[in-house]
């Protein structure tokens, strides 16, 4: 651990009736840094996110962030300290419009007190349009947010989770579903996000973890196989065993 | 809820309030007192209602026990009158207390001698013991089925208190308002009735007012959010304890209110306001009318209530069938409740079905934006 580093984790370990979702994991990022973490199936990724963002409490272990540990603060804590998530299928609110989805998120400070009296500031409605306008989605600031196509969706969320200026984003399969030329686009948005913000990205996708051009951390059995580049990873023996596959002889 | 909202013109909407602001002074002169009486009672519910379609239309808390506040509303007010019209009863206290031996106000009545104090205790009261039971449950993450469960077992639990409590609060018999006096008048009285309807048809818009305006803005839209996708809004850093709190205490409020004012246009207070069927029936208004539509809380209200007294009088006996039909229809015909079936697609669709609209042949927002069709 030192000084630099934004999130630690520290001998996570995560029990389910038994069953060990996450075993004595320990992960660090920098501050800035993009990462991408994979894993085949059951190995734990979603998981590891719920536990950072408050949803699961670890078993064993510890959650550092910013210097301070977040197991056992609520979810809505650990949002406010800095925390910001996307989800695996896109979560936005389907009845609200496009610019009420962001107003959510782009709001502060979040309390009930200062939605009901106060009126959105300026400088949050320029973000807004800031915000729209990159992930293309102007002409459709006042269309219900549930009558956008599923990329639409996926770009919307993560304009929400811009919005609302995390210090580290969390993104769960962002391109799942999307064509190869949104992917493409998704992975220049992601990169051109990191440097200011901390990125961790979890996807199956290898083009796209590929393209990301990052640092990767390989899980199984709920715990870190291998970091390192790309090219290291796919050298190393045992990841070529358990996700990517022994070539046939 | 409904994507397309009807805009209506400004004249129309002006001359709308005109004609209703006419009836509401008009109606005491126009209908007969027993019918003013009853349209005074129908919407006074209307309040309790609009309460019903805050926290179940907009946040999803499906409650059952909204009868809890009612009743605590309709006790707050039945006490003050009660206990100021006492004068000319054994130790100056209310009537019923002879009958069991009580010769000492107990000591929660002592500040209903205070009209500003009830006046305040009709909706604060109400609102303390929502936000209260709210909390406590909110706090738990309890939702969905058990939290419709917990709320009916809570109005039980109200229920068989205050009907077991003879020596407190007369107990199944309840208190009876209309003999009693209000500011040297007879609360009974067609005079006072006629007050009483002009000071609840004001409290209905008031209260239909005031929740547009919770619902307006960024607040309203997190309630929906709670209601849609409850984790989502936590991860993007509000706390939904907070919100769901606040907003399951301003129904209790309305519902005290509006309580108090059946209560005083009835006659009387009783155990019975906190029946099961009751406070189920305050939901099938709201669904009836128009989930998430405010209006169609009030109108439900106010039209099912209506019915069901005429209803009652040519048919006796046939209502809780109607009203049980009338139930299925909506959940499985009109999901979106009556006002919700207006404001949305229903009207176009049902005149397509007749063949006197041109069905539309693409998806309804490139049919509705053509400009925009050409942006993907």
């Amino acid at each position: 651990m030192n000084n630099k580093d934004l999130l630690n984790l520290i001998d996570i370990t995560v029990s389910f009736e038994g069953f060990l979702a996450l075993n004595k994991l320990n992960l660090n990022l920098k501050k800035g840094e993009l990462r991408a973490v994979i894993g085949p199936n059951g190995a734990g990724k979603t998981t590891f996110l719920d536990v950072i963002t408050g949803k699961v409490k670890p078993t064993k272990g510890d959650v550092i962030f910013k210097g301070k540990s977040l197991v056992g603060r609520k979810e809505h804590k650990i949002a406010r300290l800095g925390v910001g998530r996307k989800f695996q299928s896109p979560r936005i609110f389907e009845n609200l419009t496009v610019k009420e989805n962001l107003e959510i998120s782009v709001t502060t400070p979040k309390s009930p007190l200062n939605l009901i009296n106060k009126s959105i500031k300026d400088e949050q409605l320029n973000e807004i349009e800031r915000l729209v306008k990159i992930v293309n989605l102007s002409q459709k600031v006042d269309s219900k947010a549930g009558s956008l196509s599923h990329g639409q969706k996926q770009w919307l969320e993560i304009a929400m989770l811009v919005g609302q200026k995390p210090d580290l984003m969390l993104v769960d399969e962002p391109v799942a579903g999307l064509t190869d030329e949104e992917t493409d686009l998704t992975a220049d948005l992601l990169k051109s996000l990191s440097g200011e913000n901390t990125v961790v990205v979890i996807d199956h996708d290898m083009e796209f973890i590929r393209r990301l051009d990052s640092n990767v951390s390989v899980l199984n059995q709920g715990t870190v196989l291998c970091e390192g580049t790309m090219e290291t990873i796919q050298k190393d023996k045992k990841v070529i065993d358990v996700y990517l596959g022994r070539p046939e002889d | 809820m409904s994507p397309n909202k009807i805009k209506f013109d400004k004249k129309i909407v002006l001359s709308f309030w005109i004609i209703l602001i006419a009836f509401i002074i008009a109606a005491p002169t126009l209908l007969p007192v027993f019918r003013l009486n009853l349209l005074g009672r129908y919407l006074s519910l209307s309040i309790v209602a609009v309460g019903v379609d805050l926290i179940w239309g907009y946040t999803g808390l499906l409650s059952l026990g909204q009868g809890i506040f009612f009743a605590l509303g309709g006790y707050c007010a039945a006490m003050y009158l009660q206990i100021t019209s006492s004068s000319e009863f054994p130790n100056n206290i209310p009537e019923f207390f002879a009958l069991y031996g009580v010769e000492k106000l107990p000591f929660f009545w002592e500040p209903f001698r205070s009209p500003v104090f009830t006046f305040f205790a009709i909706w604060i009261i109400p609102a303390l013991v929502a936000g209260l039971i709210g909390f406590l449950v909110f706090r738990n993450r309890i939702k969905g089925v058990y939290f419709s469960i917990l709320t009916q077992a809570s109005l039980l639990v109200f229920f068989n208190f205050f009907n077991g409590q003879q020596k407190l609060i007369n107990g199944t018999n309840g208190l009876k308002t209309d003999v009693t006096q209000l500011f040297g008048l007879m609360v009974g009285s067609e005079a006072m009735q006629r007050v009483f309807f002009w000071i609840t048809a004001v409290l209905v818009i008031a209260a239909w007012f005031f929740a547009k305006w919770v619902v307006k803005g960024r607040f309203g839209n997190i309630l929906i959010g709670i209601r849609d996708d409850e984790p989502r809004v936590r991860f993007t850093g509000y706390n939904p304890v907070l919100f769901k709190t606040i907003i399951f205490s301003i129904a209790g409020g309305l519902a005290g209110i509006s309580g108090a004012l059946y209560t005083v246009q009835s006659g009387i207070v009783s155990p019975q306001f906190m029946t099961v069927p009751f406070s189920i029936e305050m939901v099938i208004w709201v669904a009836v009318g128009g989930r998430g539509t405010l209006l169609g809380a009030i109108l439900g209200a106010v039209f099912i209530n209506y019915a069901k007294s005429l209803v009652s009088e040519a048919l006796p006996a046939s209502w809780m069938f109607i009203q049980g039909g009338l139930f299925i229809l909506v959940v499985t015909a009109l999901p979106e409740g009556v006002l919700g079936w207006i404001q949305g697609d229903g009207p176009r669709n049902l005149l397509q079905r007749f063949g006197l609209k041109r069905k539309i042949e693409t998806y309804p927002s490139l049919e509705v934006n053509n400009k925009e069709g050409n942006n993907e």
